[in-house]
């Protein structure tokens, strides 16, 4: 652990109680840890698609048993634990309090998160899976989840019931609607009745159409609330608080949250375009994904705009650079999503590696970027010290794994479009133009860019946490300031 | 705590007054480009309900002015796409693969039915075009295992080759030579030369001479005399230089020790009769139709 040197928090981060920063720091090592399995495995099963050997022939190195580790490890285990590291730091510093429930609780909330990933990973690799995506721990997973959940739910809410402000922060708004919905969604797709006590196996209450249905409001709103909601939050505190500067509007925080957070749960039949759903609820999707862009688009308004008279910092500070590139990437990717949902545009992303692309941009550019910039700024505060070990290194991590993005995006647009071009394809005597197995020959070199991209993204993933430790360690390597931009610079109004 | 409003010196906009850990909010108004593309949105997302299928009922749903069906739309373009090919189809059917390729037309049109149809069902063990791959024999050569007539084709697709699923199964086994114990180590040394010495690759003339009585006796029932083999029995030439399962004197020695065998699904009862006989047609005309 971290030698407690002297305080360097600005005055107005004093603290006037003891906040229980020892959770929030394991919670911030736990990300760093997982993120690196996450993009480890990722990077793998990019390759095995590229070159199927890398199945090894073993039933526990498939494709199939490996992919849900890449999902779960990067959703629920990376962006899982960089919510609860960024919820239990920001509600304790804009409550002014510390948390509910003292640090047991808090203990075990951090012991048994851990403790659900490795039973949903081991079930997994050993073949244990209700074969619902994003959902595919076991009964008996999912019900320790709930417990954690719940306690989650009563140390984060029992916080803002005690606060010492008398307002709530809007990042608090996005977390608990995070954490309430996240638990409704987690609840229902999961209800399933086990086949024995001692057994594995369930099955889910759900059957036909309606099981799609739920698992598709589940696994939409997945993205929505765990991934949206819930990295908004992140933003609304960490990118005024590296800039330095007030949120560009409240107004808009209030209407963009209310409006996201009612569409938002509306949208999941877009999942399931031209399948056996009924045509009105497919149209519903499709109208409330196309009605989500703005509300989507709030967030990121306030994220950018909030940077207003002071954009020259981006030149200077490579850790507000992550921070407002993943807005940026949150607004292309959210752009990009009510797109894919008007049935038309459907038609040909649908099932192709477009949605993959897709599904990148936001997870790699949006999620994982955010949290990089927050880890950047926590890290220092977490432990202590007076600043990043490396700014430049902050630069090299920045520009690796933009350029993995940019790869691994591109490479699926251009792969996607293709193939779904490929599968529409007749002749004017009705016959199709290609075969399955030609349009996955065609997919082939840029499967390996995209695997290439993933080797990127991970390096850059391994700088950082190179960063991170010897910044824990307490150690600033002798480098050359950033280039201090020259514009004016007025202090916030005290 | 009282609201303390103040004035953002860079945007020249005032605060709501509260602060949270350091952070202050600034009452901009709504953008209203924001807003008006909020609007959009919801404008179409009305004219999308007017026009298809959208809200439920106690009863049924809106049905929209277009009257748009997705399954009945789906059935439309199916019914589009067979009324396009019917009259070929409808030929097709009440032809023998040899009138069908006496006819320049429905040739052409069987032809591209036959290649659409190899490329989803065939190719991934036969390769693209035909070309063969790995144990899959190619089909654009004149080597023909079970024959290179439309028939033999024709029939080599409809019930396809040693499987257990269709009991007129092309079926021939050659025997375990080695691992039965018919012959010894030596012995099929020797017939392997002997083979080997009708493509001029013998190295042992000695052992030629010694193959040749026993490939009389084991091998020429089903090879031939000359190893120009026997289509009805499936047993391959082995005069040329082709060799399915590799052309190395190990390799050979290996299929006459413990032979492997080929394997094909019959395809008579999945895909239609006119697309097998698009397919025998297609097949027969790679290069190498007998």
């Amino acid at each position: 652990m971290a030698t407690l040197a002297t305080a360097i928090s600005t005055p107005r981060e004093t603290a006037v109680e003891t906040y229980n920063e020892d959770v929030v720091r394991w919670f911030a090592i736990a990300t760093v840890f997982w993120g690196v399995v996450g993009f480890i495995v990722g990077t793998f099963i990019a390759f095995q698609l590229a070159f199927p050997v890398l199945n090894f022939d073993l039933e526990w190195t498939t494709f199939g048993r490996l992919r849900p580790v890449h999902t779960s490890a990067v959703i629920f285990a990376f962006g899982g634990n960089a919510l609860l590291t960024t919820s239990l730091y920001v509600v304790q510093r804009t409550c002014r309090t510390s948390l509910f429930g003292g640090p047991w609780l808090a203990t075990f909330l951090f012991w048994g998160y851990q403790l659900f990933i490795v039973m949903a990973a081991t079930g997994y690799v050993a073949g244990i899976t209700q074969s619902r995506e994003y959902a595919e721990p076991e009964w008996y997973v999912d019900l320790w989840l709930t417990i954690v959940w719940v306690v989650y739910f009563i140390v984060f809410f029992g916080t803002i019931l005690k606060r010492k402000e008398p307002h709530i922060y809007v990042a608090n708004w996005f977390y608990l609607a995070f954490i309430v919905t996240v638990a409704m969604l987690h609840i229902v797709n999961n209800l399933a009745v086990p086949v024995s006590w001692l057994g594995a196996k369930s099955y889910s209450l759900f059957a036909g159409v309606q099981d799609a249905l739920t698992q598709w409001w589940y696994g939409h709103n997945a993205v929505g609330f765990f991934l949206t909601a819930g990295f908004l939050g992140i933003m609304y505190y960490f990118v005024p608080k590296q800039a330095e500067r007030p949120v560009y509007s409240y107004r808009l925080s209030i209407v963009h949250f209310w409006a996201l957070i009612f569409l938002y749960i509306w949208a999941g039949p877009h999942h399931l375009h031209f399948t056996a759903l009924p045509d009105w609820a497919q149209v519903l999707g499709m109208t409330f994904s196309v009605m989500l862009w703005m509300p989507s688009w709030g967030g990121m308004i306030n994220g950018l705009m909030t940077l207003s008279g002071a954009w020259d910092k981006l030149r200077t500070d490579p850790v507000l650079r992550f921070l407002v590139v993943a807005v940026a990437f949150y607004g292309m990717s959210t752009f990009e999503g009510p797109l894919m949902s008007i049935r038309q545009v459907n038609a040909l992303s649908h099932y192709t590696d477009w949605t993959v692309g897709h599904a990148h941009s936001g997870a790699l550019g949006w999620v994982a970027f955010v949290t990089f910039g927050a880890l950047y700024y926590l890290f220092p505060r977490l432990f202590k010290v007076k600043r990043l070990y490396s700014l430049q290194l902050v630069e090299w991590h920045f520009w690796i794994a933009t350029l993995g993005i940019v790869l691994y995006v591109t490479s699926m647009w251009v792969s996607g479009i293709m193939q779904g071009l490929m599968w529409r394809s007749y002749d004017s005597l009705g016959f199709l133009q290609f075969s399955f197995v030609e349009t996955v020959e065609a997919m082939h070199p840029f499967y390996v860019i995209r695997a290439f991209g993933g080797v990127l993204f991970t390096l850059g993933a391994l700088v950082m946490v190179y960063n991170l430790y010897r910044t824990a360690r307490g150690d600033i390597r002798a480098e050359e300031a950033m280039p201090v931009a020259a514009a004016v610079r007025v202090a916030p109004a005290e | 705590m009282p609201a303390k409003i103040e004035k953002d010196e860079l945007s020249g906009m005032e605060t709501t007054g509260h602060e949270w850990d350091g952070i202050k909010e600034l009452n901009t108004p709504l953008p209203k480009w924001w807003v008006y593309l909020f609007y959009a949105t919801i404008l179409f997302s009305i004219a999308w309900w007017i026009l298809y299928p959208a809200w439920p009922s106690l009863t049924g749903y809106t049905k929209g002015v277009l009257g748009s069906n997705q399954r009945l739309e789906v059935e439309e373009r199916l019914a589009e796409g067979r009324a396009r090919q019917q009259k070929w189809l409808e030929q097709i059917a009440a032809k023998s693969p040899a009138e069908i390729r006496a006819d320049p037309e429905l040739l052409r049109f069987a032809t591209v039915g036959g290649q659409a149809a190899f490329a989803t069902n065939c190719a991934p063990c036969h390769a693209a075009g035909g070309a063969g791959q790995g144990f899959f024999p190619a089909l654009v050569d004149d080597e023909w295992i079970w024959g290179g007539t439309l028939e033999d084709i024709e029939y080599s697709i409809r019930h396809g080759i040693r499987n257990v699923d269709d009991p007129q199964a092309r079926a021939s086994v050659m025997p375990a030579f080695g691992a039965d114990g018919i012959l010894d180590r030596a012995q099929i040394r020797d017939v392997t030369q002997f083979v080997l010495q009708w493509s001029g690759r013998a190295t042992d003339q000695a052992a030629v001479a010694r193959g040749a009585a026993l490939y009389a006796e084991h091998c020429a029932s089903c090879h031939g005399e000359n190893g120009e083999g026997m289509t009805a029995l499936g047993a391959p030439r082995l005069s040329d230089a082709i060799w399915l399962y590799g052309g190395k004197v190990e390799q050979i020695e290996a299929q006459i020790w413990r032979p492997r065998h080929g394997v094909m699904p019959p395809w008579q009862g999945r895909l239609s009769d006119e697309t097998i006989k698009m397919l025998t047609v297609y097949v027969h005309g790679l290069g190498g139709g007998q």
